[in-house]
């Protein structure tokens, strides 16, 4: 396959647009990243609040019964 | 305690950042052969060598956890690896687009480093079907460790064997006979890739901290015998 090796650089108006998507791309995927992250944390968060009421009722339940 | 230092290395990972893509734009001067396209590669280089030594500390990582038999260190192995992988997604396409816009194609297959890179993140990425596959826990992260300390020692043979191919077409700035980066563009690189280290250590403990807070929940619906929600997850490890 013949490169070329000696094409001179591309203008900016051409290049600017390679190195914007370049940089996009990077900050695409860390948003995609934390985003991912940020649903792990809700479901940590749902689950912990799940724990708690049960953990409450049980507390309740324990109230309730007669000495 | 994962989470511990966690907020200041964010900070200082933005930061470093910050002032990284300020001496990229403002500070490195233009290369005189590629002109502005070459800007990319101070986000491609650095992203590719972090996402390297990942690979290896994820091998690191494997060695303490079969030396040791500690869970702890199967976590390390696999949040390296993931976010190790996650970056060499980003090292794929910025070098593609990187290639397009200075050869006029988006892959060469002739090119030992471009070819080099893809069979090593090609490798990587049978990393978890390959502890999907297994449903043992000890299995899993025994055999994951082998996997993960096999492929990290594939990783700088694979460097070296690349680096001694004569290339024709991708270019090599560091060590040569022809004076390597000027000092400004040496400065701006080095900055970069501190700030992708620093990138790859914050997500990793993100990702520790993440997996401990949902081990910690584990436990705690062990101890009051509470039901396990539906979907959990089989291949990422615990950290309790």
């Amino acid at each position: 396959m013949l490169l070329p090796l000696g094409a001179p650089a591309l203008p900016l108006d051409e290049a600017g647009k390679y190195v914007a998507g370049a940089y996009v791309v990077f900050v695409v995927l860390l948003v995609v990243y934390v985003a991912i992250m940020a649903a792990k944390l809700q479901r940590i968060e749902r689950e912990l609040r799940e724990v708690a009421t049960i953990a409450e009722e049980r507390k309740d339940e324990k109230a309730e019964v007669p000495a | 305690m994962y989470g511990k230092g966690l907020k200041p290395l964010s900070i200082a990972t933005v930061a470093m950042i910050a002032v990284s893509l300020s001496l990229v734009f403002f500070y490195a001067p233009l290369d005189a052969d590629q002109g502005f396209i070459q800007k990319i590669f101070y986000l491609h280089v650095p992203l590719a060598m972090t996402a390297l030594v990942g690979f290896i500390v994820g091998g690191v990582f494997a060695i303490a956890h079969l030396r040791t038999d500690n869970r702890k260190w199967d976590a390390y192995s696999y949040v390296a690896i993931h976010i190790s992988v996650i970056f060499g997604v980003a090292v794929l396409i910025t070098g593609a687009i990187w290639a397009k816009a200075s050869w006029g194609h988006w892959w060469v297959w002739d090119e030992p480093t471009l070819v080099s890179f893809l069979i090593v993140f090609l490798m990587y990425a049978t990393y978890y079907p390959f502890r999907y596959a297994i449903e043992d826990r000890d299995r899993q992260a025994r055999y994951a460790s082998v996997f993960a300390i096999t492929a990290g020692a594939f990783v700088p043979l694979n460097f070296l064997a690349v680096r001694m191919a004569q290339s024709l077409v991708h270019p090599r700035v560091f060590a040569t006979s022809n004076g390597g980066l000027p000092g400004e563009m040496m400065l701006t690189f080095l900055c970069c890739l501190a700030a992708m280290a620093l990138l790859w250590v914050t997500l990793v403990k993100f990702e520790l901290t993440a997996k401990s807070a949902s081990g910690q929940v584990k436990r705690l619906r062990r101890a009051l015998d509470a039901p396990a929600p539906g979907g959990s997850s089989r291949i990422a490890p615990e950290v309790s």
